[in-house]
């Protein structure tokens, strides 16, 4: 049995996954007119998959994270209700037809928007990743994180539908001397993050909808910023407010926060963009091979702030070799890329990482390399490879041995 | 003839944004009413004024419950709001105001948006130039009766001011 090639192995996910149970010819029961219809879909009473909120004895429960299970996780788009969240005053309660978007500062018309006014804008859809500058930030501690969702669950993608922001600046006429845009929230926090003009008039929307549906209260409904690949604390949810200004406002969340402090004392500021990052999500840390030797999969994510993914590469062997492993086509830029790799276990331990590269030519390197580039206080940006360790029962760690 | 006409009407449709025709002119006292930005030139400040001296008492009353007696704060739940100097080029760097903001400016547009916690938006112009000053007083970086008001605060030179550089990423290369 254990050899067995034909015997599929059905690889077990833990609490979250449940596994297959054969299927008998005949009927146990008769079969029962199921549950009624119902105005709003739930998923799977079996389905337990849970974003990790703060812990219940918090101070401050409505500031943190909490993060996407993403060895949970199927294809690229991420159920709006597992997004990850980061909220420094909570999720504020807002009543759509009195939020308005005001457009002032260095410009001829202020303006104030509604959401009404927003749809009758061309709208644009686009398919994007949200990720925390924060993800990762313990990967080059003594400590990595445990589970995927642990190490790098602050990243969550999206379709996205809204206005693009050079249409609502077109209709407020920029001055020649704007050059940043400072960005509110309307949380009790009122957020605060000034933007290069230059995004703004790139990529950078005002969404809406998420997922086919209204935006979701803890991704800043009615509406947020949306800057595609920019670290997340730029996504300014809930946004009240454009400012713009000749300079940046030098806000707490880009001077005291979202900064990289080096070796030297010196910190770097306005690292908008997020580096090209993968992980592998299955079989990942916490999760065990179940079925003993043979044939699994191994699966996971890749995304890139610059553009496109073109490659991922997975090690088995301490990254002394790589292999190239199948993207899952299509491919949008600053958005998550499932990579897949068919694979045979011979049962013995296994140092398993994957990285990724993309069209800009950027491929990841070890946390070691970026350490040695940036130090060990650099606590925001990191994107370095990610390693799993199997052991030889199966089970998957974030460390060596268990 | 059907696709003709229908490209036409795409582009005088699209011709239409951008002219101001969505949207309502924002009121001056919409403006007015809102417009909580700071800038660190000093741009933003209101009128008012406040000593550490006379920041104590609305410490004690609004801001020591979180932060504590000393401004130490609370460790794992409310940041400290002293200390850290000399910490940044060590293994366990210690970022405070004191230690780390760059600018003086940054502390009242924080206190004035978000403080305290459980009631932002609640202060007095006054108070917040007084918490300013007392911060900034228990860091040693102005006196205890050194007035901050919008002409004096963009002029506090803070300790790591000038220690922040651009993003210099990719930085690292892949070796193959
Ligand atoms: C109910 C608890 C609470 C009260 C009261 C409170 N704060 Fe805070 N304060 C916090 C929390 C929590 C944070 C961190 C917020 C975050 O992480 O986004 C914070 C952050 C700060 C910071 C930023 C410190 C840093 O380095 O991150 C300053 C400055 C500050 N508070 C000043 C004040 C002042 C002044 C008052 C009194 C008007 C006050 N706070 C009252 C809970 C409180």
């Amino acid at each position: 049995m254990k050899n067995d090639p034909s015997r599929r192995k059905i690889l077990s996910m833990g609490a979250g996954l449940a596994t297959l149970t054969a299927c008998t010819s005949k009927q146990e029961a008769p079969s029962q007119v199921g549950a009624a219809l119902s105005p709003y879909g739930n998923r799977s009473p079996h389905e337990t998959a849970k974003r990790l909120p703060p812990p219940a004895d918090s101070k401050t429960p409505a500031t943190g994270g909490s993060r996407t299970p993403l060895q949970d996780s199927y294809g690229t788009i991420t159920p709006s209700s597992l997004h990850f969240e980061r909220h420094h005053a909570g999720i504020p309660d807002i009543d759509p037809a009195r939020h308005e978007l005001l457009i002032h500062g260095l410009v001829e018309q202020p303006l104030v928007y509604s959401l009404e006014d927003l749809k009758r804008f061309p709208a644009t859809t686009r398919v994007h990743f949200v990720e925390c500058s924060g993800n990762g930030g313990a990967e080059y501690t003594a400590a990595p994180g445990a589970t995927a969702q642990v190490s790098h669950g602050l990243a969550s993608c999206s379709e996205w539908t809204g206005v693009p922001v050079k249409l609502l600046l077109a209709e407020a006429k920029l001055k020649p001397e704007a050059k940043w845009v400072v960005a509110e929230g309307g949380d009790a926090c009122k957020l605060a993050r000034s933007i290069p003009l230059a995004k703004l008039m790139d990529d950078a929307m005002i969404v809406y909808a998420q997922n086919g549906e209204a935006i979701r209260p803890e991704q800043g409904y009615p509406m947020r910023l949306l800057l595609p690949g920019w670290e997340g604390n730029s996504n300014v949810k809930w946004v009240r407010r454009l400012h713009a200004t000749a300079e940046p406002a030098q806000t707490t969340h880009e001077t005291a926060y979202y900064t990289d402090l080096m070796p030297d004392g010196k910190s770097r500021q306005f690292s908008f963009e997020l580096e090209t990052k993968s992980v592998i999500t299955r079989p990942s840390g916490g999760q065990k091979l179940t079925g003993g030797q043979g044939d699994y999969e191994i699966t996971g994510l890749a995304w890139s702030g610059r553009g496109k993914i073109t490659r991922v590469e997975i090690s088995l062997d301490g990254g002394k070799t790589w292999k190239d492993a199948e993207l899952t086509q299509p491919i949008h830029a600053k958005a998550f890329t499932r990579f897949r790799m068919p694979w045979s276990w011979d049962g013995a331990a296994v140092t398993m990482q994957s990285r990724a590269s993309d069209d800009t030519g950027y491929t990841q390197v070890s946390q070691d390399e970026l350490a040695a580039a940036r130090g060990r206080n650099y606590r925001y940006h990191n994107n370095g490879i990610k390693v799993w360790y199997i052991q030889s029962d199966g089970s998957v760690s974030h460390v060596a041995q268990v | 003839m059907l696709l003709r006409f229908s490209l036409v009407v795409l582009a005088a449709g699209a011709l239409a944004f951008g002219q101001g025709r969505i949207g309502r002119p924002a009121p001056e006292e919409k403006i007015k009413a809102i417009n909580i930005t700071t800038m660190s030139t000093g741009a933003g400040l209101p009128e008012g004024k406040g000593t550490a001296a006379g920041g104590k008492s609305v410490y004690k009353e609004k801001c020591e419950t979180c932060h504590n007696e000393k401004l130490e704060g609370r460790t794992g739940q409310y940041p400290a709001l002293v200390g850290g100097k000399g910490s940044l080029n060590t293994s366990k760097p210690v970022r405070t105001v004191g230690s780390y903001w760059p600018y003086a400016t940054t502390v009242f547009d924080y206190i004035r948006r978000s403080m305290p916690y459980d009631q932002p938006g609640s202060l007095s112009n006054d108070e917040t130039y007084a918490l300013v000053a007392l911060i900034l007083n228990a860091n040693g970086i102005i006196g205890e009766n050194d007035e901050m008001n919008k002409d004096s605060l963009p002029k506090v030179k803070m300790p790591n001011a000038g220690n922040f550089v651009p993003d210099a990423r990719p930085d690292v290369k892949a070796k193959r």
